[in-house]
């Protein structure tokens, strides 16, 4: 198997200017984290707020330079801070945010949403870009006709799929996922769920996945990478982790999870009621 | 022992394009001392026809019922003032977005001794030990010290135990939380439901929680109703509805949850689909 993009020791700090009568400081969102992802292998990285899973998604995707530690792409080493990434290096790494009312340009026609990527990374001609831009909406389950209509006239579930389709335009061999169903109802959740799923099938892609919602990790994720305040609190396989997890944060987040198992509904269902019952 | 019982209740606005049906001849009811829970997704009209019990919708909606009464009292005949007796009182509301709920630009003090002074009648030094006391009891962190503190000062779940200490300062026999915990994180999410729960059964009020969430109904609910597109698609006690669903939808949503997943791929929704695809 051929690892896609690995991690070593990756380290952000975010430098907070001083004021009056306030020194400067320094703030290390991630603590040096290690991880590598296999081609058409899924690593989810699982956290809360604060935890620096969304720095580190950035700085996965090229957006975001790190402080320090070594990231490798393709077994080649890549640092924005001292060199632009090729275009080449960019189309391999392509993003997807969670927000996708805020990830489309409202202004700009779904066909030239998908086709820009092209227009500005590569040489190929304009009606061939047409051609893809149509093709990959057929992918992605939306029909080819809705190429001229504006973000306004989709549904949530449509905008994140045009925004994944977006992401596929340069056939990327990784793809970074910030919380990209959270902003989704449930019903279009799985429906989307499914999609990441078929598509990575299909090109057999690399996914960095980016949740707070274990229950969707569970689904997804082949590894997973759990992180509490910049640090890397415990790292294994899905089966593992989920089977045991060892770090009392990862329980901790375990325990908060509701879930929907009948045993423990009849459990508390009786519990209530028999509390009812001694005040009445 | 209905506490709160709406009928048929429709809820419409007016927009540019003619007129929209947000709820759709709802039955709502919920007893003293039960937690309700109103599950549906967004645009199936729970979180409006709470608000149309409240009467904090804007001008542009209409709402019609065939009753709603609050513990045999009919809001919807009654005066602007009689109603504001009521609303606030004895029903009171929590939103989604707790730091978004409180006004920014005052100390998270003065905003609950504000409630207390004019919907509980306290002086205002009453108010402001109660206030303590209140804050002590949905157990935030250096009570005095926060009351003294603006909403930017403190952190999500923070700001949502102010609210609820807002909520229950006048005693409320009925107390409706929509999305309570759904912009919070999830260890956050277990301390909030933890804490509400725990004031229900403690003072015997009614709730009425909206939410998209299963997990938290699961762990919530006496009574569950499920809310798709404006209406009632089935009303259960919380075990039959986990145990035994019977409405297609129900099922499709329970069958969408990602740890109910059987096979490779999740069920879909698939006869629900005409709001995806237009």
């Amino acid at each position: 198997m051929s690892v896609v993009v690995e991690g070593k020791n990756i380290i952000r700090d975010y430098h907070i200017p001083g004021g009056f009568m306030r020194p400067a400081r320094t703030v290390r969102a991630v603590k040096g984290i290690s991880f590598s992802v296999e081609l058409g292998k899924t690593l989810a990285i699982v956290g809360e707020s604060g935890s620096g899973k969304s720095t580190l998604a950035r700085i996965i995707a090229l957006i975001d330079q790190s402080s320090g530690g070594e990231l490798k792409i393709e077994g080649k080493a890549i640092d924005i801070a001292k060199q632009k990434p090729t275009r080449e290096m960019r189309s391999k790494v392509q993003m997807v945010f969670q927000n996708p009312y805020g990830s489309l340009n409202p202004r700009q026609k779904i066909g030239d949403v998908l086709m820009e990527p092209l227009l500005l990374n590569t040489d190929i001609p304009a009606a061939e870009r047409r051609r893809r831009a149509e093709e990959m909406l057929v992918k992605v389950g939306l029909p080819a006709e809705h190429f001229n209509r504006y973000p306004h006239m989709f549904s949530g579930g449509q905008r994140q799929r045009i925004a994944i389709a977006r992401a596929l335009m340069l056939k990327p061999t990784l793809l970074v996922l910030d919380e990209p169903v959270s902003a989704l109802d449930l019903s279009v959740q799985a429906q989307v769920l499914n999609l990441l799923r078929d598509l990575q099938e299909e090109f057999n892609l690399a996914y960095v996945f980016i949740s707070h919602d274990l229950s969707v990790v569970r689904y997804i994720a082949d590894d997973v990478l759990v992180m509490n305040k910049g640090e890397a609190v415990e790292q294994g396989s899905r089966e593992e982790l989920f089977a045991a997890p060892k770090h009392p944060y990862t329980r901790e987040l375990f325990a908060a999870t509701p879930i929907t198992d009948i045993e423990a509904i009849r459990e508390r269902v009786a519990r209530r009621k028999a509390m009812r019952a001694a005040t009445a | 022992m209905a506490l709160l019982t709406i009928r048929n209740l429709t809820v419409r606005f007016a927009t540019s394009t003619g007129s929209f049906t947000a709820v759709d001849g709802v039955d709502v009811r919920v007893d003293k001392g039960e937690v309700l829970a109103i599950v549906g997704e967004s645009g199936s009209g729970k979180s409006v026809s709470m608000l149309a019990a409240m009467g904090l919708l804007p001008d542009t909606a209409v709402v019609t019922a065939d009753e709603m009464t609050f513990d045999g009292k009919d809001l919807l005949r009654m005066s602007p003032k009689e109603r504001r007796q009521i609303i606030g009182r004895e029903i009171t509301m929590i939103f989604q977005e707790p730091i978004a709920s409180l006004n920014p630009s005052f100390t998270t003090g003065y905003q609950i001794e504000e409630v207390l002074r004019y919907n509980a009648g306290l002086s205002k030094k009453a108010a402001r030990a109660r206030a303590l006391e209140l804050f002590k009891q949905v157990g935030i962190p250096d009570p005095e010290e926060k009351l003294k503190a603006y909403p930017h000062q403190m952190s999500g779940g923070q700001c949502q135990r102010v609210m609820i200490a807002m909520a229950i300062a006048t005693n409320p026999r009925l107390l409706i939380a929509d999305e309570p915990t759904t912009a919070l994180d999830v260890t956050i999410q277990k301390q909030i439901l933890d804490l509400l729960m725990e004031l229900q059964e403690k003072t015997g009020m009614g709730l009425i929680l909206i939410t998209h969430d299963m997990g938290v109904v699961a762990e919530t609910a006496d009574r569950v109703q499920v809310q798709y597109k404006g209406k009632k698609m089935e009303e259960a006690d919380v075990l039959s509805l986990f145990e035994a669903p019977k409405h297609p939808y129900t099922r499709a949503l329970l069958s969408a949850l990602p740890e109910n997943a059987t096979g490779d791929r999740l069920p879909t929704v698939a006869s629900f689909l005409e709001g995806e695809v237009k």
